[in-house]
């Protein structure tokens, strides 16, 4: 079923002949379309193959975080606060019936430590597509009306604890016994999504003032320029951390994550204009942009009819590049209790729990949400990388 | 030279101006004062409730009640006159104090691991452009990478796991604690040399593995150029022709990474420091922000873009000292 999901072209991009490249013949090469180009350049690049792969299946978990995680991110079990990490037995008397040992908790008569033991007296029989807490996937509780109507409620879970309730800790267990596999899951959700938002926003800010500076030029250029400049000599966490402050912690979850998004956004704006600005710079020089002027043809179908197309694939490498970039500004702020708070998971938040020494000394199953961070940076980084070689007509 | 040198100071003035406005908007964002903040402790540690009248007396006492810009204008005319950074509510003392202690150690810091990072990118990166495609040249770009892609504090996180797990020590801090509070001597010196390291080097990964990653490509675009067969055909030995020539060149760009290298590597600083609880900017500035200790924060932020702006000036001024080509522009 992973697989399955896996291999669905639910791409990100846009590749508009992506599904039917087939052979890289000669004269195909000639008449080939730009995109299409840019695909075979970019399938040549094996790293940023996998991370594409990755990258889809990551979101793909997050987009059903219910269905993938094997419990609610609020479910807990108060025998099982701090638990380590169960080992799954594939096997059960040489049959294919996953399973895992529960956990006998013990109190150190001396230090008062918690220890668990792994208690073989206790199987915990695990499945696929078991019924476990009830989930919602989809775009429930949008202020939108009409969009509210596209979720379903169900209660099937890919994979965890066949009888309902049982304790399954893949990745151990928090303070308060909650699973932090399923939280790392459910947390993605934000944590991703901040990364998109955060990048939606300051590709809008840089398209416009970006374009305005280049295409203007003068006066306007000049001002814009300056603010760009003044805004970039401000070291980014203190100015991201201040202006997260501002963001009342009171707020209702979902305004205080647009704050968050948009605190990040204010200072991402300003490579993103930059970019569009040294294109539209470049590109006024271009002999086929002059021919379209001497054409009579207007300015607006110049723009979005001869420049837009021809740095767009820019454009995306640009943006894939930035989106590293606001994951680890939201994950730094909610980790220093700035950004997002505790009812809302995301993997900053998570991070926060394992602050302190001993936390981390204790579990070091609290560190995960670090590792899923570095991958998705690691992941976009070189999906990044991929795009941008691959739409550079001159490599 | 010094034409450029001073023109860029005085282009520096008006710019400074406006950041200190724009710090003192930012700071003053978040509803509330430091009075609030201190009622609100107040009422929930000891129950107790303040009249409005005494609320109005504080605001009053600490000049709170005037328009912004008459308070912006009055921070800053102090600052300028007198080096006066305003008072900081919650220590009982003026800010400055606060800033310059810590505002020497997150310079060193930074300092620190900016050398390191071009002392560890530089060698690396020109192996890696000469033996592209070798096993070494593999390994260093996967470190590379990762390390791009770890921020700082996670970095802190899990090598005080590891020193914990594997030693049983605790890394955090900069001074021994026989050593935090004493008088500077030499042998409190010789103990911040033992532990500046560790945040040295996790400060400078991330800008490390950046650095090997444009030193590789520089490189590599210059030692396909034909004044290198040129020298290697004349018997000119391999070392000194690749550090005489290509290396020189790919400098330039390198050097041009300064400008955001010094900013990054302050920024990187204040959250790691927070982790590894240094007496640097980070803790402090973080505090002040929580509890809205306004003169300390904005200080604060006002003071780290300074060093960043210096850090721009000084990367501008070595690539025109560099290059003779932007001088004359």
């Amino acid at each position: 079923m992973a697989n399955d999901i896996m291999k669905q072209p639910a791409q990100p991009i846009p590749w508009p002949h992506a599904a039917q490249s087939g052979s890289q013949d000669e004269p195909q090469l000639a008449i080939a379309s730009q995109w299409r180009l840019m695909w075979w350049k970019f399938r040549k690049h094996r790293l940023a193959m996998i991370s594409l792969v990755i990258v889809v299946t990551l979101y793909t978990v997050a987009l059903f975080a219910g269905f993938f995680a094997p419990h609610a991110k609020t479910t807990y079990h108060r025998g099982y606060t701090q638990a380590p990490p169960q080992k799954i037995h594939w096997l059960d008397n040489g049959k294919l019936a996953p399973y895992v040992y529960g956990y006998q908790q013990e109190t150190d008569p001396r230090t008062f430590e918690r220890r668990y033991a792994v208690d073989e007296d206790v199987k915990i029989p695990l499945g696929f597509f078991v019924k476990g807490d009830p989930y919602t996937i989809g775009l429930k509780g949008i202020p939108v009306d009409w969009l509210n109507w596209l979720h379903i409620t169900t209660d099937r879970h890919f994979f965890g604890p066949k009888h309902h309730g049982d304790p399954f800790y893949l990745a151990g267990a928090d303070d308060l016994g909650r699973d932090v596999w399923s939280r790392l899951i459910f947390a993605s959700q934000i944590s991703l999504s901040v990364g998109l938002v955060g990048v939606a926003l300051s590709l809008g800010l840089g398209i416009i003032l970006g374009g305005l500076s280049g295409l203007i030029g003068g006066r306007v250029d000049n001002a814009i320029q300056r603010l760009i400049e003044l805004l970039r000599s401000i070291p980014d966490i203190p100015l991201w951390m201040a202006l997260a402050t501002a963001v009342p912690a009171r707020w209702d979850p979902t305004l205080v994550y647009f704050g968050i998004t948009v605190v990040l956004s204010l200072l991402g704006w300003t490579h993103m204009a930059r970019v569009v600005r040294g294109r539209f710079l470049s590109l006024r020089e271009e002999d086929f942009i002059l021919a379209a002027e001497l054409d009579g043809v207007s300015r607006f179908r110049i723009i979005t009819r001869h420049m837009v197309p021809s740095f767009l694939s820019h454009i995306i490498a640009s943006v894939t590049l930035a989106i590293p970039g606001m994951i680890l500004g939201e994950t730094a702020l909610s980790f220093l209790g700035l950004g997002l708070q505790a009812p809302v998971v995301s993997w900053g938040v998570m991070l926060k729990d394992a602050q302190s020494i001993r936390v981390i000394a204790n579990m070091p199953w609290m560190l995960l949400p670090g590792v899923a961070v570095t991958l998705t940076v690691l992941v976009f980084n070189f999906l990044g990388d991929g795009l941008r070689d691959a739409a550079d007509p001159y490599r | 030279m010094a034409k450029y040198i001073l023109k860029r100071l005085l282009y520096m003035i008006p710019m400074m101006f406006i950041i200190s406005l724009l710090v003192f908007v930012t700071i003053q964002l978040p509803p509330g004062d430091y009075v609030s903040t201190m009622i609100e402790e107040m009422r929930n540690l000891q129950g107790v409730n303040w009249t409005p009248q005494f609320e109005e007396a504080m605001r009053e006492r600490y000049g709170l009640n005037e328009p912004i810009l008459v308070q912006y204008g009055k921070w800053i005319g102090n600052i300028m006159l007198h080096g006066d950074f305003g008072y900081s509510f919650q220590n009982n003392a003026p800010s400055q104090e606060i800033i310059w202690d810590r505002l020497g150690m997150t310079v060193l810091i930074a300092l620190a691991s900016f050398i390191f990072s071009w002392m560890v990118a530089l060698p690396i990166g020109i192996y890696s452009a000469v033996r592209q495609y070798s096993i070494g040249d593999y390994i260093f770009s996967i470190i590379g990478f990762i390390g791009m892609a770890t921020p700082g504090f996670l970095i802190a996180l899990a090598l005080l796991y590891l020193a914990f797990s594997q030693w049983g020590i605790s890394i955090s801090g900069l001074f021994s604690t026989e050593y935090a509070d004493a008088p500077w001597s030499f042998a409190k010196f010789i103990d911040l040399l033992k532990h500046i390291w560790l945040p040295m080097v996790i400060v400078g990964t991330a800008g490390t593995a950046g650095l090997i990653r444009i030193m590789r490509a520089n490189l590599l675009d210059e030692l396909d150029k034909p004044y290198v067969d040129t020298a290697r055909a004349k018997g000119m030995p391999e070392w000194r022709l690749l550090l005489k020539y290509p290396v020189r060149h790919a400098l330039n760009p390198f050097i041009s990474t300064l400008g955001w290298t010094l900013p990054s590597l302050v920024a990187g600083e204040a959250i790691v420091s927070i982790v590894l609880n240094l007496p640097t900017t980070g803790p402090v500035y973080l505090q002040a922000l929580r509890v809205q200790d306004m003169y300390v924060a904005a200080g604060f932020l006002m003071l780290l873009s300074f060093l960043t702006m210096m850090g721009t000036l000084l990367s501008d001024i070595l690539l025109a000292w560099l290059d003779p080509r932007i001088r004359y522009q």
